[in-house]
């Protein structure tokens, strides 16, 4: 691929993808700078290229060079941008790989309401097709044609920790059952890092007398296409999980503890098949909530740490789940104290949208936690923080941990849910 | 024909069938492109997101403050100075009688006089910190500074020419408000009236998910 084909292949995706709700973003930005505020890569360095808009500059240009309306008399005047170039585009890659975890943060407070975040998704297609993306991330995309997964994780090692938590729990989890209700998919940090979410499933459901089945076939929630920005990897992923929940002939299918896993199979998912799925997608913590609600699976005595609550972005400010974990949380604890700006204005991670897979960005994200680190710290005698995402939990534990800080407990909540159920005290008691 | 003459009649004619008519195919042109189609099952309403997102964003949250207030407080004080000067001095509701034939009550003098002031020291912040804060120097490009210019160009003519002293003030005040016409629906300045597309897509993406950000 010459120069001159990858900058005009990424040119061609970003105008495929400049729709008139991208375009209306690109008319309305008044250059006002209020989204560094938002952003933790800005926070954190004070360097003004983390700017978020500043981040979609390329896209913008090849927008109005190529497809924004009045461009032609614009052209006669000689106020047209230069052509993007791939040496643009490269130098422009660690902004839009690096120092963006599409948290969308920065929307709230953009004065024109603008999508940065949704935006610097489509712009990452450019670069995918154009094959100017991270190596952390492409091995990930090589792990993934593979294994199905991108930490190379293959149906035998699923099986492994599989047993592993059957005989911890000493619930038999059943396999690719035909007509299950429920058909679970994981995370590939929740399958290798944290097994135990699949013994708190299996308690949590027995409990709960939910039908419920994991597909060897699709175990994997993570979706590197959408991390990564290729729209046919993306596409290949959700698939996978579609045809084996319909083939299980499933009525729902759970989304894990991961918010690039919830966006992809929820919100782009069917936009991505091109048709509604047949079953419903809700999140593992839609339903703990739900079957909270109903009676199912009672609280038992709380969890009486100091503990708070840290809210994925893509779960909650661009999920829409904000109440759920709150609910389960007043019951599952007894000193539940809510960081600064908690809820739609929480502070992530550093480590979403492809971030954490990406070693190059390693000092950044790190220094971007940092800012999450300030608001634990403001809150006297924390003993344990919540963190309802495998991804961010791992940021939480390294950078916890580089900070001598590793005192702070770090949680998933489906597992504090399943600790805390009314029945399994009383078997403990 | 006098240089009045001239900027208040052929020229002004032409600047604003230009921005009419420039305006309108910009704002078309956006529409036109559509918005992809989204086929998620939607969990709230897009439509009442489209209205949400257009009034939440009119003020900022509390948490972003530390940046936010300069450009609130500039922002308001410019946009809402311009408004009431434009709509409401005596001099432009005598001009607008005399092409459209309607006409309101006008501000005394020294209301004109302070929402002018008021507009001025918005407009002349917002370019200070245009080029004195670090982000917003790096993010700015000359359609920024023309456009800042140009408006401020405009207010100051119109304040040279309150005095009716000289046909020749009312002229040159004239002359940069048809320039401005005629550059606005090429610049930046169209945010005037593409706001309300940029919220409202936002609006409908997150109200289809029940959310307001």
């Amino acid at each position: 691929m010459s120069s001159e084909n990858k900058a005009q292949i990424a040119v061609d995706k970003f105008l495929e993808f400049t729709d008139g709700e991208v375009a209306s973003f690109f008319e309305a930005c008044v250059h006002c700078g209020e989204c560094a505020e938002a952003c933790h890569f800005y926070m954190a360095t004070e360097d003004p290229k983390y700017t978020p808009t500043y981040k979609l500059l390329p896209m913008v240009k090849a927008y109005k060079r190529e497809k924004a309306p009045l461009r032609s008399i614009r052209k006669l005047f000689g106020l047209l941008p230069p052509a993007v170039t791939e040496d643009e585009l490269r130098e422009w890659e660690t902004l839009v790989y690096d120092s963006c975890t599409m948290c969308g943060r920065c929307t709230m407070v953009c004065p024109m309401g603008i999508d940065i975040a949704g935006t610097i998704r489509k712009m990452r297609e450019g670069y995918a097709a154009a094959d100017i993306v991270p190596d952390g991330l492409k091995r990930a995309v090589d792990f993934v044609k593979k294994t199905s997964s991108p930490m190379g994780i293959t149906p035998k090692a699923l099986l492994a920790q599989i047993s592993h938590q059957e005989k911890e729990t000493g619930i038999k989890i059943e396999l690719d059952k035909q007509g299950a209700d429920y058909m679970a998919i994981l995370s590939a940090m929740e399958i290798m890092g944290y097994p135990e979410i699949i013994g708190a499933y299996a308690k949590i459901f027995k409990e709960a007398g939910v039908s419920w089945t994991i597909s060897t076939k699709a175990y994997e929630a993570t979706n590197v296409g959408v991390q990564i920005g290729s729209g046919p990897l993306a596409k290949e992923i959700v698939t996978r999980v579609v045809d084996a929940a319909e083939e299980l002939g499933v009525k729902y299918v759970i989304s894990p503890e991961c918010g690039h896993a919830y966006g992809a199979i929820r919100w782009a998912g069917p936009n991505m098949v091109g048709r509604q799925f047949k079953f419903e997608v809700v999140h593992i913590i839609e339903l703990l909530d739900q079957l909270r609600r109903e009676g199912r699976i009672p609280a038992g005595n709380k969890d009486g740490r100091k503990m708070t609550l840290h809210d994925p972005c893509q779960i909650i400010r661009r999920g829409g789940l904000l109440k759920e974990p709150r609910s389960l949380l007043d019951d599952s604890c007894s000193d539940f104290i809510e960081m600064e700006n908690a809820g739609l204005g929480n502070l992530c991670c550093g480590g979403g949208g492809g971030v954490s897979a990406n070693p190059r960005a390693a000092e950044l994200q790190n220094a971007a936690f940092g800012c999450k680190v300030d608001q634990l710290n403001e809150i006297d005698g924390l003993e344990a923080v919540v963190v309802p995402c495998a991804n961010c939990r791992t940021v939480f534990e390294e950078g916890l941990e580089e900070r001598d800080m590793d005192h702070l407990e770090v949680l998933g909540l489906g597992e504090l849910v399943a600790e805390t159920l009314k029945d399994i005290e009383q078997a403990k008691g | 024909m006098t240089f009045l003459q001239f900027v208040e009649g052929p020229m002004f004619y032409f600047a604003a069938a230009v921005f009419v008519l420039a305006a309108a195919w910009r704002v078309f042109g956006l529409i036109r492109m559509g918005r992809r189609p989204d086929i998620s099952p939607p969990k709230g309403s897009a439509s009442a997101g489209f209205i949400k997102g257009n009034l939440r964003h009119f003020v900022p949250r509390g948490m972003f403050a530390r940046r936010t207030w300069i450009h609130f407080v500039a922002g308001y004080a410019f946009h809402i100075g311009l408004f009431v000067l434009f709509f409401f001095g005596a001099f432009h509701i005598d001009f607008i009688k005399q092409y459209l034939g309607i006409s309101w009550t006008p501000l005394p003098r020294w209301g004109f006089i302070l929402a002018s002031e008021i507009a001025f020291a918005g407009l002349i912040a917002l370019w200070v910190r245009r080029f004195s804060d670090p982000v917003m120097r790096l993010i700015s490009d000359w359609d920024d500074h023309v456009g800042t210019w140009l408006t401020f160009l405009v207010m100051l003519t119109g304040c040279l020419a309150l005095q009716e002293s000289h046909d020749v003030l009312r002229g040159i005040h004239m002359l940069f408000v048809n320039i401005w016409l005629i550059y606005f629906p090429f610049s930046r300045l169209m945010h005037a009236f593409t706001f309300f597309l940029s919220r409202g897509h936002t609006g409908a993406t997150y109200g289809r998910k029940g959310m307001n950000p």
